[in-house]
């Protein structure tokens, strides 16, 4: 895999990025995958909870909660 | 299809199915009434909710499914919805008609499970629910076209306030007339090709052909549920048969699972693309999630978090005080017309100190109960409690849990029985398990009695720091943490060798915020008050009646009877200082008497029989036939040592004259009974000990297994006993 940025590396509310893989097949990738997460889907960051984690999302028009353990397995390319 | 006869109803079965979060309960509610029957899918722990309406000649029997993002089971429970909308769940025969319900606003994903649905060849219809609040989002749906490209009959509805309901009644007919929709193909046909081949395989090994969709979930799901759907006797090598099967799509370039999902989104945009339109931009933020600003907040989030659960928690505490004094007083009224209906004897005992009693018991959890599901369906339908779960899943994932176990566990503080009720919430099977299991080490509020008996009687009033910091506050706050703390290595070890397996994904949405609905808040609390009522009420009763036999015979109550008639002649007298005299004489003496009776009674026996195994505990038979009689219900432990302890029955209003008999009780020899260790070994016991016959009965309906609650009363019996004998025999060697 060429880029080895994840969903679990941005820090910025408000920050964007298109997802370009998610790796594996197991339950945690299934789930991310039918939730909408895959190549092409574009995601933003909506906040944090306390402890950084999990970091809430904003996919394809709803809000969605990752552990960072789960958002580690999307790579991403960041936008802006 | 032939006419239904205007006096013949046809029977129609109905499937209702969607996502979490898109009001599927509240459609339910309105449709049926509420009028639903509740049980389970035999072997598995699904819920299963059947109602029932009459609609244009029509009788529609409404199966409720469990809410889902999608159809690729991955455990027997999520296969119980694949089973029954392919009519082979045997208990709910197959469906007519499908009802997949959506939240209109969030259409895209929502329409993933559609696509699935739509694989099945069963007419379907499509709610799209929420309509008010999706236009007023500024989102416009063009229903007409919407309808002609997924081939099926849409209806917008909202279901809240009960819009459209009689339009989908007429749709769910319309759609039973009409038969299947036409065959739908979203994948790659390279697909299609290794499904038929497969099928055509199973079939030369299988008695009966294998539906379509199930061939689809084999190939779709990698160790999913729909393998094991063929016997392995049938089948052997159907799993290598699927691995090669799978690889040589892949080469094809089908890439198993990413295939499905991106061709089902892809023909979901493809159908959406031109319907919706956005008034507004979809960027701007809405006020749902401004408040999520705030309510997720580092700092004010936090602060909201605990001010909210302080005041439930206040709330459970307080607000259920009176309602359960009532319920006392209402229990201790009916005894008396009991008392004054009946004579005296062996029937009055077991219909006052049996059955009224162990009634109470029951109904006494009742305030505090519907209290604590009136906060939650309250949190539950504004949105709030997938918010607290964010907050909290980084602190419940250090004892291996998720955030959504927080409220359950805190909620058992109160009471265990409405904490493990809340557990419904966690869909992990596994995280849902061990939060049950553990729930009854919290301590609930009925443990508070003993401790503050037991503390304000045997623990020395030293304080520290000018009074800041009292022993006493000290001991009564460490037992009120003891369970807990040893719930994290409990968690832990459940997690590691009993519930074992891959890590549950905590992919979790997080719904838009409304205002709670008073309906929907209603209706949850009856049927979940009423599940208790119903499952708990019957088997504890049966208990407490079997310890009251156990207490009563085989002893002659004859002598005490007579005092209690000679105690009432007296009392109807003017009182004079006479008769109070020759009162307090009698009373010293039925209590006595009684003491003796339980001495020499059944349960007097066993705790003569057990006092070997109490004794490393520093107990002795009096204490041990306490601890016994307070299985069915742990408060129960305070009438008892007061009736053992020569009190006589009611001694509520009078703890610290039970203090002081507890403080002069003494051994056969002379020594005092109760040392400090002794007290600490007792409250140890009462802390960590499954007392409580409601809580085992409830864990059994919520695991619909025996095997839970029997587990989780040996493993917590083992863990008191082990804990008081650690407690005496320390204290004691240290000289406490």
């Amino acid at each position: 895999m060429s880029s080895s940025v994840t969903l679990a590396d941005l820090r910025q509310i408000g920050q964007k990025a298109t997802v370009l893989s998610v790796e594996g097949d197991d339950a945690v990738a299934v789930r991310l995958m039918e939730m909408g997460v895959f190549d092409g889907t574009e995601v933003s960051v909506v906040g944090f909870a306390p402890l950084g984690d999990p970091i809430e999302f904003s996919i394809r028009g709803y809000r969605l909660s990752l552990r960072k353990s789960e958002a580690r397995r999307v790579l991403i390319a960041p936008l802006s | 299809m032939p006419v239904a006869s205007p006096v013949a109803l046809k029977t129609l079965t109905v499937a209702l199915i969607g996502n979490p979060n898109t009001g599927k309960s509240t459609l339910f509610n309105g449709l049926t009434g509420g009028n639903a029957r509740i049980g389970n899918f035999p072997g598995v722990t699904v819920e299963k909710k059947v109602g029932r309406f009459l609609h244009a000649g029509h009788e529609i029997r409404l199966i409720d499914l469990p809410g889902t993002y999608s159809l690729s089971p991955r455990s027997a429970d999520e296969m119980v919805s694949v089973d029954v909308l392919l009519g082979r769940q045997k208990d709910v025969g197959r469906p007519d008609v499908v009802v997949c319900i959506v939240d209109a606003a969030n259409l895209e994903r929502n329409l993933y499970l559609f696509s699935q649905l739509r694989d099945l060849q069963i007419p379907l219809v499509l709610v799209l629910n929420m309509w008010d609040s999706t236009r007023q989002a500024g989102v416009q749906i063009d229903v007409d076209r919407l309808q002609s490209r997924l081939g099926v009959m849409a209806v917008p509805t909202t279901a809240q306030k009960l819009i459209g309901l009689e339009d989908l009644r007429n749709t769910i007919l319309r759609a039973a007339e009409q038969g299947p929709p036409a065959v739908h193909r979203p994948l790659p046909p390279e697909f299609y090709t290794q499904c038929d081949q497969l099928r055509a395989w199973l079939e030369d090994r299988m008695p009966a052909p294998v539906p379509v969709f199930l061939c689809e979930r084999m190939l779709l799901d990698v160790h999913g549920a729909a393998e094991h759907a063929v016997p392995a006797s049938v089948a052997p090598e159907l799993a290598s048969r699927l691995t090669t099967a799978r690889e040589s799509l892949a080469q094809q370039g089908v890439r198993i699972p990413l295939a499905e999902t991106k061709s089902r989104y892809a023909w979901i945009r493809q159908q959406l693309d031109g319907i919706v339109t956005h008034t507004r931009p979809l960027e701007e933020l809405t006020w749902s999630d401004r408040v999520d600003r705030y309510l997720t907040h580092k700092v004010v989030g936090i602060v909201f978090f605990v001010v909210l659960m302080f005041l439930i928690f206040q709330a459970i505490y307080t607000w259920a005080g009176p309602a359960m004094e009532l319920v006392e007083a209402g229990q201790g009224f009916i005894s008396g017309l009991v008392e004054s209906a009946l004579p005296a004897g062996a029937f009055r005992s077991l219909l006052v100190d049996g059955v009224i009693a162990g009634v109470g018991s029951v109904v006494i959890f009742l305030p505090q109960i519907v209290l604590l599901f009136a906060f939650i369906a309250i949190l539950e339908d504004c949105g709030y409690m997938a918010r607290a779960a964010f907050l909290m899943d980084k602190l419940m994932l250090q004892v291996g849990l998720n955030g959504k176990a927080f409220l359950p566990l805190m909620s058992s503080f109160a009471c265990a029985i409405p904490g493990i009720m809340a557990t419904r919430v966690i869909e992990s099977r596994r995280d849902r398990m061990v939060t049950i299991l553990i729930a009854p080490l919290m301590s609930c509020s009925a443990r508070l009695p003993v401790y503050l008996l037991l503390v304000g009687a045997f623990v020395p009033a030293v304080t520290w720091f000018g009074g800041l910091i009292g022993l006493q506050g000290l001991v009564l706050f460490l037992m009120q943490s003891l369970g807990a703390l040893v719930a994290i290595p409990i968690a832990w070890l459940l997690k590691k060798f009993v519930f074992h397996g891959e890590p549950t994904p905590f992919v979790m949405e997080l719904p838009n915020y409304k205002w709670p609905s008073p309906r929907i808040v209603l209706s949850r609390i009856l049927e979940r008050s009423g599940a208790f009522l119903k499952e708990a009420g019957t088997l504890i009763f049966l208990v407490t009646v079997l310890i009251w036999a156990a207490g009563y015979f085989p002893g002659d109550h004859s002598g005490e009877q007579q005092i209690g008639e000679q105690i009432a002649q007296i009392e109807a007298e003017p009182e004079t200082e006479a008769t109070l005299a020759q009162l307090e004489i009698l009373q010293e003496r039925q209590n006595e008497i009684s003491a003796s009776l339980i001495q020499t009674s059944y349960l007097g026996q066993a705790g003569k029989l057990i006092e070997p195994a109490v004794r490393p505990l520093g107990w002795d038979w009096r204490i041990g036939i306490g601890a016994i009689a307070s299985f069915p219900a742990r408060e129960v432990i305070i009438a008892t040592l007061g009736t053992i302890f020569s009190l006589g029955g009611d001694i509520s209003d009078d703890v610290t004259g039970l203090q002081g008999a507890l403080q002069t009780a003494t051994w056969p020899d002379g020594r005092p009974l109760f040392t400090l260790p002794v007290a600490l070994s007792v409250m140890v016991f009462f802390a960590l000990c499954a007392q409580c016959g409601a809580t085992l009965m409830v864990m059994g309906r919520e695991t619909h297994h025996w095997r839970w609650p029997v587990i989780t009363f040996v493993y917590m019996t083992a863990l008191a006993y082990l804990g008081s004998l650690a407690i005496y025999q320390v204290g004691t060697a240290l000289g406490w």
